[in-house]
């Protein structure tokens, strides 16, 4: 089988594809690697079917993901892995456009995307501009890309019209990962996807990025990276927008589509650390990685996280608990994308795998009070 | 199969003025901030009427009733 990682540098010509290349993705049964696992062939056949020689492909390197690091070190390592999937899209779904969609502070991963370009032949690199994503949480999201290229602006926009139907020029879009188009470039030779791209974070002798069998267990992956540094409480299970796990739970999940991979990170917490101060920390990110355009992801978003700070800080005045569990209700599918469902499920598995801390901490106040 | 309506939010465009959820309390609440919460149910007919007037007179004209094939 082959890997991304130990692919040779390049594969040579690109194989002529038609759009029943389109059925071979759905067998392969790949799934986007950006952390909505969205299933590619679907994507694929709904641009395909309205393209009309126009579509425009964004090749989606943004990694707005602070503790993700395997896009960038995909297309630093492994350019022109991306560059094939890119171009096999552009073939098959006949674009007009491909857009390399690259975060700003990316830099190593700009400079190889671009060296790489130079030294491809195919009449595909004529279609190809460059784009500097916004180092900002949302800048990944489809629609906030595709705004993001026709006016400046990287903020999501309320779907529909879904990309497919009307992206970057009002063009039907693709906005595909980079890790999936490399896929793409090995299914277009060799059929299946067996392997994906990891980032270990935490407390893991080897932090960085791991590239797995499909299948490998969470466990098996954290002793490829060289087992944990100090025996973990709690296991953050694909990033910010991930859930907290009890880590006898974590180390058996399979690593494939059907765990909730996100976009990759398995983040492992120590036990010396404080699960409400680490929560509270990440909600206060993403509430300020808020677009701000939607009333309850700005207000509610940084309401949950002033509630949670509260609590962490033992400063709370003993309501905060069960506001919290209020709003986790009240705030998801509220949104104009799913920024704020993504922060909401992160709490959510935080407040069930830590009640007790929670509510220890809140109660600390009351316990200082009448001491 | 019979037509169904729906209200749909645009939450880009909502800010929170509130007048959806005084016209029709049956199916629209507020969050603590002032945002509506839409029941995601069909609109019953006898509330149409109503709905139709919480749609007309949002100031950003954010809420629409959206109609949709639903299978009885």
């Amino acid at each position: 089988m082959t890997r991304l990682l130990d692919s040779p540098e390049r594969f040579g010509p690109l194989p002529q594809l038609g759009v029943d290349f389109i059925d071979a993705i759905e067998r392969s049964g790949l799934v986007g690697r950006g952390g909505a696992g969205f299933p590619v062939g679907t994507k694929w056949r709904a641009v395909a079917q309205r393209s009309g020689g126009r579509a425009v492909i964004v090749v989606n390197g943004a990694e707005g993901e602070p503790r993700s690091q395997k896009d960038r070190l995909l297309m630093t390592t492994r350019p022109h892995l991306v560059l094939d999937g890119a171009f096999i899209a552009a073939r098959v779904l006949r674009a007009r456009r491909v857009i390399l969609y690259i975060g700003e502070r990316h830099e190593n991963a700009r400079h190889a995307m671009v060296r790489a370009l130079h030294e491809r032949t195919e009449p595909e690199r004529g279609l190809v501009t460059l784009a500097a994503a916004p180092a900002r949480y949302v800048a990944g999201a489809e629609t906030a890309a595709i705004h993001f290229l026709n006016e400046g602006i990287a903020t999501p926009t309320t779907a529909p019209p879904l990309p497919f139907e009307q992206g970057v020029d009002r063009a039907p879009t693709l906005v595909q990962n980079v890790e999936t188009l490399a896929h793409i470039a090995l299914i277009a030779r060799s059929g299946t996807p067996s392997s994906t791209l990891i980032t270990l974070a935490g407390g893991i002798a080897r932090p960085g990025v791991l590239e797995v069998e499909l299948g490998t267990s969470i466990g098996d992956a954290v002793r490829q990276g060289g087992g944990v540094t100090e025996q973990p409480k709690a296991v953050l299970v694909g990033g910010y927008f991930g859930s907290w796990m009890e880590p006898a739970e974590a180390w058996k999940l399979p690593l494939d589509h059907r765990a909730r991979l996100g976009c990759g990170v398995i983040g492992l917490l120590p036990a010396s650390a404080c699960p409400v101060c680490e929560t509270a920390g990440i909600m206060r990110y993403l509430a300020a990685e808020s677009s701000a355009q939607c009333g309850p992801c700005f207000f509610g978003l940084r309401a949950l996280a002033d509630g949670c700070t509260r609590i962490a800080d033992n400063s709370s005045d003993g309501r905060d608990l069960s506001r919290l569990h209020r709003w986790v209700d009240e705030v998801p599918g509220r949104g104009a994308c799913r920024h704020p469902d993504g922060a909401v499920m992160f709490l959510s598995s935080a407040l069930r795998l830590f009640g007790r801390e929670f509510a220890s901490h809140e109660g600390a106040h009351d316990l200082r009070r009448t001491a | 199969m019979s037509p169904q309506h729906r209200l749909v939010v645009d939450r880009i465009k909502c800010d929170g003025r509130g007048l959806c959820a005084e016209l029709l309390p049956e199916l629209i609440r507020l969050d603590d901030w002032g945002y509506p919460i839409v029941n995601s149910e069909s609109v019953p007919v006898h509330l149409l009427p109503l709905a139709q007037r919480a749609v007309e007179d949002c100031p950003v004209l954010a809420i629409a009733l959206r109609r949709s094939q639903v299978k009885k």
